[in-house]
């Protein structure tokens, strides 16, 4: 481990779940450490949410073991340094804002300042208005607000962006980079890989239930070889596409963009046919196509 | 490195079950389809009734006192079997339950909560009666009966709480309201509560010992000198044990959810 001589902040030891006939985590080893942010990421079903709920003693390992600061996930001393954002909250629509945030701070031994808490999270005009009257974008900020509430020492964040405008998230994701800077683990579940790749230290990838890779966004978007063409070029994109190590392409006005294995022998073979070209940019790929690849082949294996 | 920094718990708990109470009871209040007729129902027909009734006289037996107790009775069921029917079921469905119980809470609050909202609103509906009762309606009651009908009309919300809350935990919320009206207005009916049960035929008489309501509103009656039937001891064995009853169910159900 990185971090030795520090505890993890939550922890699944040889985890197995079960609902029914499906198996949500086939023997999953996961240990959030301290300080650090990490993304949980996962096509949908991989038990992304069931490694949650088991990290926040809302269901119980068939086997295995969960731990929350060294404890049982149902020890309210080891809760109390918790704060959670879920997916779906749907709170008591005629309650206030400033309501909901007195009822979750009385909960912490050292809650935040119900004014921090609420300029912290950018809902301070909202905290005398009902919940029920605020947009959805105003939702999500009031559940960021109770989430960090309460100081926490590790704080859950399920896909805590969904319904944020761009600058509400920018704001978010600063709040979140202060508290990481301060001393706060995150477990971060997201669809939005771009989410990952600007907030997270490291990266696990659930699949089928398995952890399939594990790292910093550098080193798995390392585990794919792929990477980005770009330029302004005449040549025809039917031509380029059809030479060797292009995976795929495609034209956005003069643009066009090649995702290859090959970029060396494609840029070669560009510039060697059209003397033309113009604006040219390789980059690495990004964490969507390390994802891509990785969930993809880990599915083709399970196939074979 | 390790920035975990061990410090006593300074939690107050009392503090925690007020404020989830106040919040239970305002939120509520706040919800014009819960609170209107909640509050109004039972109050508009007793004055109906009462007024309508109040020469009908027979021994014991008068309509607006004997109403005052079925009244009340069918008042403080409306909290208990609403109050957690409707708003368990929608917290279990919008996702509010489980936020509850990832945060650090105290088991047993939510639950609490509920309870001091649906006696809240029972004493509520209580004293609204009561006021009723004694301008409209021309009740005159020795001192004694108001503090028992009050112990009564309190502490019976407790089997109405714990069938509401089981069928919070078995229906959606868009379905809880119309499942626990089906309930809530046949049972009130069938217990002789909107009107007294010897006027009604006798097959509805005999299968009164069934529904729950019909064991409070016979205590009710007794607590207000009212002729009512049965031990009273058997009555509250009934109600315990309806309570008890539904709150295992409830329990198996929630563990699961």
């Amino acid at each position: 481990m990185a971090n030795s001589g520090s505890a993890p902040s939550a922890r699944l030891i040889a985890v197995r779940k079960r609902y029914g006939a499906v198996t949500a985590l086939d023997g999953v080893d996961l240990d959030v450490r301290p300080g650090e942010l990490l993304a949980l990421l996962g096509p949908n079903g991989a038990g992304k949410s069931t490694a949650v709920a088991l990290m926040l003693g809302l269901a119980e390992p068939d086997a295995g073991e969960v731990q929350l600061f060294g404890e049982s996930p149902h020890a309210l001393d080891a809760r109390r340094r918790v704060g959670v954002m879920l997916q779906s909250a749907g709170m008591p629509d005629t309650l206030k804002i400033r309501e909901l945030l007195a009822q979750t701070r009385a909960y912490y031994p050292h809650p935040l300042d119900a004014d921090a808490c609420a300029r912290t999270a950018g809902i301070a005009d909202l905290v005398g208005r009902r919940y029920g009257k605020l947009s959805e974008g105003q939702k999500r900020r009031v559940q960021f607000a109770l989430a960090i509430a309460g100081r926490p020492r590790l704080l859950f964040l399920d896909e805590p962006s969904v319904g944020l405008d761009m600058e509400s998230r920018q704001a978010l994701w600063s709040t979140v980079r202060a508290l990481v800077a301060d001393g706060c683990s995150v477990l971060l579940t997201t669809h939005y890989l771009e989410e990952a790749e600007a907030l997270a230290d490291r990266v696990a990838v659930l699949a089928r239930g398995r952890i399939v890779a594990e790292g910093s966004v550098r080193q798995i978007r390392a585990r794919v070889a792929q990477r980005r063409i770009r330029c302004v070029s005449a040549l025809a994109p039917e031509t380029i596409g059809a030479w060797p190590g292009v995976r795929s392409i495609c034209r956005d006005g003069e643009r066009i963009e090649i995702v290859t294995d090959a970029a060396e022998s494609v840029v070669r073979q560009l510039l060697g046919e059209d003397s033309a070209l113009t604006e040219l940019e390789v980059q690495r790929a990004g964490l969507a196509e390390a994802f891509m690849e990785i969930t993809q082949s880990e599915i083709a294996q399970e196939a074979a | 490195m390790n920035a975990i920094v061990q410090t006593l718990p300074r939690v107050s708990l009392p503090r925690i079950y007020a404020l989830e109470s106040k919040h239970e009871f305002l939120r509520l209040l706040r919800a014009p389809s819960f609170a209107v007729p909640t509050l109004l129902f039972p109050a508009m027909f007793y004055c109906l009734f009462a007024v309508l009734f109040v020469k009908n006289a027979a021994g014991d037996y008068h309509a607006n006192i004997y109403l005052l107790a079925t009244y009340g009775v069918f008042g403080v069921m409306a909290p208990g079997l609403f109050g957690f029917g409707v708003s368990v079921a929608l917290d279990r469905e919008r996702g509010w339950l489980t936020l509850k119980r990832a945060q650090p809470m105290p088991p047993g609050a939510y639950l609490a909560s509920k309870l001091a909202m649906a006696m809240l609103f029972a004493a509520t509906i209580f004293t609204i009666l009561a006021v009723l009762a004694i301008t409209v309606a021309g009740v005159t009651l020795p001192l004694a009966a108001w503090p028992k009908l009050f112990l009564v009309e309190i502490f019976g919300v407790l089997p109405f709480c714990a069938i509401g809350l089981c069928v919070g935990t078995l229906v959606s919320g868009q379905a809880a309201p119309a499942v626990i009206n089906l309930i809530y207005l046949p049972m009130s009916f069938l217990a002789g509560l909107w009107m007294p049960l010897r006027i009604l035929p006798p097959v509805v008489r005999e299968v009164a010992p069934l529904w729950p309501a019909y064991h409070l509103g016979q205590l009710a009656l007794a607590a207000v000198g009212q002729p009512s039937e049965g031990a009273m001891l058997a009555h509250v064995a009934a109600l315990a044990a309806v309570t008890i009853v539904f709150l295992a169910v409830a329990r198996r159900r929630l563990a699961r959810a």
